[in-house]
């Protein structure tokens, strides 16, 4: 096997967690940041809609490494799907699958099922739900806790901030109520 | 000028980060479900393992003074509790189990040309712009 089709293998967890995990150090060590998504997001308000709200004056400019690093990841995102991915597909738990199969769910082929998420599917109920309703949880969510899975789990985490531990578990709290209580129900719409 | 350019060691950083979370396949809808519903190791691991070595990375920077390539003392941030950690914590929690993506993970979605998740981007920015607004209203 050349070294290009082992790459386009899926990485397994103990080789991506720890590059994740590296990126805490990269981001302090290049530039004194702190490793964080979600405040990219008021940047973009800021810089966007600030219209008068407080909570957008500031000088967003000034963290404007943070929507270089959010491009950057967009980047990623094109160079890994279209030189480094996986020609075949996801392999997915069993159990997961028969329940998927259940609401029409079979096509594993990407990593954001087609199926479910497509601009059809924003024209129906379940499909506006799903990306309008769970982007804008996902956005206020954030912000209210004042981080993502990154500023909070990792970097907090990473910096023994028991804030941060609290915000993490709640993430896990929330995720598990929505995928295993109401999720099937919005699936089956 | 010389300033924006060194800016862009943002832009490879993010560029490497984002390959990382498509091949760990993070970014992936059924990965969090599976995460979610106690199917898989795969999330708990990449998350477990990448909190464990930034966990050492900054006790080694702090343990041996190691300094910004700009010889600058590495300064940490410390968080102050606040009930929004619960209330919006667990807001994020839903939606990351509906979405199968936190903040980061969307913009890889979009880059690997799932484009529609544009309009959950939007509506993420949406999100953030209204707790802005209401932000003095809400229990923190």
């Amino acid at each position: 096997m050349d070294i290009f089709n082992f790459v386009k293998q899926p990485w397994p967890w103990y080789v991506a967690g720890p590059l994740i995990g590296l990126t805490v150090p990269v981001l302090l060590l290049i530039g004194n940041k702190s490793f964080g998504i979600s405040a990219s997001l008021r940047h973009i308000c800021a810089a966007c809609v600030p219209a008068k709200i407080p909570f957008f004056q500031y000088n967003w400019k000034s963290e404007s490494w943070n929507l270089l690093f959010v491009g950057g990841i967009l980047l990623g995102g094109i160079v890994a799907g279209a030189w480094l991915s996986n020609p075949a597909a996801m392999t997915i738990h069993p159990a997961l699958a028969k329940e998927l199969a259940g609401y029409g769910i079979t096509n594993y082929q990407s990593l954001v099922p087609a199926e479910l998420f497509n601009w059809q599917a924003l024209f129906t109920v379940r499909g506006l739900l799903m990306m309008a309703g769970g982007g804008f949880l996902v956005g206020f969510g954030t912000r209210y806790a004042g981080g993502c899975t990154s500023g909070h789990a990792i970097m907090g985490l990473s910096t023994l901030q028991w804030p941060s531990l609290v915000a993490t578990i709640c993430f896990m709290i929330g995720g598990l109520v929505m995928a295993n209580v109401f999720l099937p129900w919005i699936l089956a719409l | 000028m010389y300033k924006s350019l060194s800016q862009l060691k943002y832009l490879l950083a993010g560029l490497v980060f984002g390959v990382i979370f498509v091949k760990a396949e993070v970014i992936s809808w059924f990965r969090i479900q599976e995460m979610f519903r106690l199917q898989s190791f795969h999330m708990y691991g990449v998350i477990g393992s990448a909190v464990l070595v930034g966990m050492l990375s900054v006790w080694m920077i702090k343990q041996f003074n190691i300094k910004t390539i700009q010889g600058e003392t590495v300064t940490f941030q410390s968080r102050k509790f606040n009930r929004g950690q619960i209330y919006g914590g667990l807001i994020f929690g839903l939606g990351w189990a509906i979405t199968g993506a936190c903040p980061g993970p969307l913009f890889a979605q979009i880059g690997t040309g799932a484009t529609v998740i544009v309009i959950t981007l939007l509506s993420a920015i949406a999100g953030t712009w209204v707790y802005g607004k209401f932000r003095e209203k809400l229990p923190h």
